[in-house]
């Protein structure tokens, strides 16, 4: 089966769209719960209980960022190489935290010395806390538009600098990613922990719950006035991809008009807040497991709501508007989309299946007597 | 216009950051293959001492993993970080296998690879040797995808350029997975890999024989790691001759400069053993030379001449003129010119294109270009000869070494009165050559391309982002000092482990626990 390109397009939008959001579910809890790590572990033993409640399966979530990237590059690889230059040191910020991982995980444990452990930890913090922060920051920035052109030969230049990244619009994307991350790490240890962890995940819960649905309240206000992009040129969702044959305004609160169009998308972040309410009560009944559920579809929702705002927008150039990537002009060719749809087809439920399994064999509570009793071996 | 300094800079960078993460991945690659053969003989023969061996390995093999892991997320992002006109004008063609690595081989090795340390009590037998082999499986396949998007970028077959999206598009998805040039290039480097481990393995286990602990431990790990070895770097020599041949195939140039071929020569060619290449004066001097050698590798045949840089120098001058003609309609076309004459001239010349773009190092405008530029054009199109002759011959000659090591380990092993210290010392010592072979190759492999990042499609001049040379100084400066810290820790690490050696396993049967107990 060969789909037309139009079609082709919109799969691999939708594909991105999986990975990110399976990113931020699978990844985003690690993430979570690192931050989490030096203020509910209050010694050695409860530090390394929450060490060990991700431990030995934060490495293949960790694959999802990767994949995504992976994807970026080859199914819209001009998206990779604007987004991957112009947010170059916001990445290298992120990428040098996110080096701390791997070492934290693999080597904190290895040695019994306080001081050496006691660096880790706060290496693992760091690793947990500025990935969380600055993916959002550049999402924030997606929706503002980079300050990106193409020279002749479609070479891309970068007009911004890093401190441009940091406006307030963008602060705000990063603060609802971290926050967001942080409910999802703090359920995640309420499903994984007992006793004292437990209790001081919970209290998390309701604080970074409730942050993340008024920093999302507030970014849904500010949209109204922010500049949004549309392609204001006839569309061709079938020609070969060209970013500089189309003519794109911007104007405050387009980024509302998709929503104008279909007005069922009020769906996607009404569902984040009625997710986001349900994990309060259900992590308040003690139903840490349903919760989970609920504050993965909050961040789902979360995503798709900045999603459904941009569509078809991957990156809008904030000086010169025509330039701007979009699902119809900056994708692989109709060959590669349809080739990496069938791998994609087949790999990513096989990969479902079995990273299932593994979150069954390790299913369970991690206490502190289960760390005494394998000293050795964990984390 | 884009600066020197740049890209001399992305390149140093470049350079630096993938040679640093393959101090890793050979170790990676081969030492999970050795675990599965270990855990498959203690599963096979019931036996602890190989759970013991498979769990001790498994520790540096953890050591090892963590900044395997670390280093590779910078390659990820470094191609649409510091390559953006690279991504942009080859990612549909060379991202497709590096996201084929992440969905079919990353995502498994990674996987499975918690399971394999934390799984041992919550998986039978025979599950948990299965997770063993997956995760090696998972780096196995991992190398090959990653080894075939490395292999289009020197024998760029499958793809064609389009004016209209102004970059290389997949023709045939078949040629670019059976690439010869990538096939080659995948079983040279895992049978690399393969032989770093042994050599690790061995080298280790000599250290615990010489000083006398745990015997029956440390003489099975030698013992295998010295059959394996064997075969292993057999391999990757009978596999780098293979390269050899493919090369003179697809890459004349590489061949020519590592061999410092200045002319072509009467078939057979003879085979420079050493020399001091001179790359003004085109000769070789104090050259020892082999008659017929390098014809045999190069051309599996007595009466086929391999090529020599004054002729593809000569050729390449064609190249560049037709290159610049190419460029000229290219502009035409993105002006919206589509003139039947002008797409069929252009299609007819599309292929010296990048020839073309060679000249946009020394001029904006590719067609006004000077005979001055032309000139300096070609005599830049092919690679420095003296750093490939010497790094090639320094890889060959450390695979020929290894090659000694394991035929005398292997005698030493199967023949008990045989083994002496010094037999045990030369495998110790000899421990860092294959690291040495293995970033020797990626070097030759890699500047023997230049001045291409793709060869004759895209100048690694062009590929560069459009950053300034205070960015790239600044990351530059990041990568190397987190880098050394890492490197300081890893070490530091791993020499305390392998001291302790398999009494770190706490199993109450091994060297410093047996003192501690009398």
């Amino acid at each position: 089966m060969i789909f037309d390109y139009e079609t082709l397009r919109i799969i691999w939008w939708a594909f991105l769209g999986v990975l990110i959001i399976g990113f931020a579910i699978l990844g985003g809890y690690d993430l979570g719960v690192g931050v989490l790590l030096p203020f509910l572990g209050k010694n050695d033993e409860e530090r390394r209980v929450i060490i060990n409640s991700i431990g030995s399966t934060w490495e293949g979530n960790q694959v999802w960022f990767v994949m995504a990237g992976g994807a970026l590059f080859a199914a819209w690889p001009t998206v990779y190489a604007v987004s991957f230059s112009s947010f170059y040191f916001a990445l290298l910020l992120a990428l040098f935290a996110m080096f701390l991982r791997p070492l934290g995980f693999d080597y904190r444990s290895k040695l019994a010395v306080p001081a050496w452990r006691e660096n880790w930890d706060r290496a693992l913090f760091v690793g947990a806390f500025v990935p969380a922060l600055v993916l959002g920051i550049a999402f924030g920035n997606l929706l503002k538009g980079i300050p990106f052109h193409f020279e002749d030969n479609m070479r891309i230049v970068y007009f911004g600098s890093f401190m441009g990244l940091l406006n307030p619009f963008a602060l705000l994307a990063g603060l609802i990613s971290l926050s967001m991350f942080i409910m999802h790490g703090a359920v995640y240890l309420q499903i994984k922990t007992i006793g004292n962890i437990n209790e001081r995940a919970k209290k998390c819960v309701i604080i970074f719950t409730i942050a993340t649905l008024v920093l999302f309240g507030l970014a849904g206000v500010w949209i109204i006035t922010l500049d949004g992009y549309h392609i204001s040129s006839e569309i061709f969702p079938n020609a070969a991809s060209n970013p500089i044959a189309k003519f794109v305004k911007r104007e405050p609160g387009l980024w509302l008009d998709n929503y104008g169009h279909l007005p069922g998308l009020w769906a996607v972040p009404a569902s984040a807040f009625i997710g986001g309410g349900l994990t309060l009560l259900l992590s308040r009944f003690d139903k840490p497991g349903s919760a989970f559920i609920f504050s993965c579809i909050t961040i789902a929702s979360i995503i798709l709501t900045a999603a459904c705002s941009m569509f078809p927008f991957l990156i809008p150039s904030s000086i010169s508007f025509n330039s701007s990537l979009t699902v119809w002009d900056s994708s692989s060719s109709i060959k590669t989309l349809n080739v990496m749809f069938w791998v994609t087809v087949i790999f990513l439920p096989l990969i479902m299946v079995y990273t299932s399994w593994v979150f069954r064999v390790f299913r369970g509570k991690v206490t502190v007597e289960h760390i005494r009793k394998n000293n050795h071996t964990l984390y | 216009m884009i600066s020197d300094a740049v890209v001399e800079l992305s390149r140093w960078q470049f350079a630096v950051t993938s040679l640093y993460h393959f101090l890793f991945v050979p170790l990676t690659i081969g030492l999970s293959v050795l675990l599965a053969i270990m855990e498959s003989t203690y599963v096979l023969t019931g036996r602890e001492i190989y759970k013991d061996m498979t769990l001790f390995w498994g520790k540096l093999f953890g050591i090892n993993f963590a900044l395997g892991v670390t280093t590779g997320l910078t390659m990820e992002f470094q191609f649409g970080m510091n390559w953006s006109y690279f991504s942009h004008y080859v990612g549909d063609v060379f991202g497709a296998p590096l996201a084929i690595e992440g969905l079919m081989a990353f995502f498994m090795e990674s996987t499975f690879v918690g399971l394999f340390f934390f799984g041992w009590d919550k998986l039978t037998k025979g599950q948990h040797l299965t997770i063993t082999w997956l995760v090696a499986l998972g780096s196995n396949l991992s190398a090959l995808w990653i080894l075939v998007a490395n292999g289009w970028m020197q024998n760029p077959v499958g793809a064609e350029f389009n004016y209209e999206t102004m970059r290389m598009e997949v023709t045939s998805f078949a040629a670019l997975i059976f690439n010869p040039a990538a096939q080659v290039k995948f079983v040279h480097t895992v049978a690399a890999g393969y032989t770093t481990a042994s050599a690790f393995v061995l080298g280790i286990s000599a250290y615990y024989m010489l000083k006398g602990r745990d015997a029956a431990f440390s003489q099975r790990s030698y013992t295998i790691a010295a059959g394996f070895g064997l075969a292993s770097v057999l391999a990757v020599i009978v596999l780098g001759d293979e390269s050899g041949y493919t090369d003179g195939e697809v890459q004349k140039a590489k061949l020519a400069a590592i061999e410092a071929e200045w002319h072509t020569e009467e078939a057979p060619a003879a085979f420079t053993v050493i020399g001091l290449p001179d790359q003004e004066a085109m000769k070789t001097h104090y050259a020892v030379k082999i008659p017929w050698v390098l014809g045999l590798i190069g051309t599996r045949s007595i009466d086929t001449p391999v090529i020599g840089l004054t002729e593809i120098l000569a050729n390449n001058r064609v190249h560049i003129h037709n290159g610049i003609k190419a460029y000229g309609l290219l502009q035409q076309l993105r002006e919206g010119n589509r003139e039947e004459t002008v797409i069929a001239e252009f299609e007819s010349l599309k292929k010296d294109l990048g020839y073309g773009l060679l000249l946009k190092r020394y001029t904006e405008n590719v067609v006004d270009a000077t005979d001055e530029q032309i000139e300096l054009a070609i005599k830049n199109s092919i690679p420095q000869v003296a750093p490939l002759f010497w790094t090639f011959r320094v890889m060959v000659v450390s695979g020929f070494i290894m090659l000694i090591v394991f035929v005398i380990a292997v005698v030493a092993s199967s023949i008990r009165k045989s083994r002496n210290d010094w037999i045990l010392k030369l495998s110790l010592y000899t421990m860092p050559l294959p690291w040495i072979a293995c970033e020797t190759g990626w070097f030759v492999a890699e500047f023997g391309r230049q001045p291409w990042s793709i060869a004759e499609v895209l100048p690694t001049f062009l590929s560069a982002s459009s950053l300034s040379e205070w960015d790239i100084i600044l990351s530059l400066s990041g990568y190397v000092f987190f880098y050394t810290i890492f490197l300081v820790i890893e070490m530091f690490l791993m020499l305390k482990y392998i001291k302790l050696g398999p009494s770190s396993l706490h199993r109450r049967r091994y060297h410093f626990e047996m003192d501690q107990r009398g």
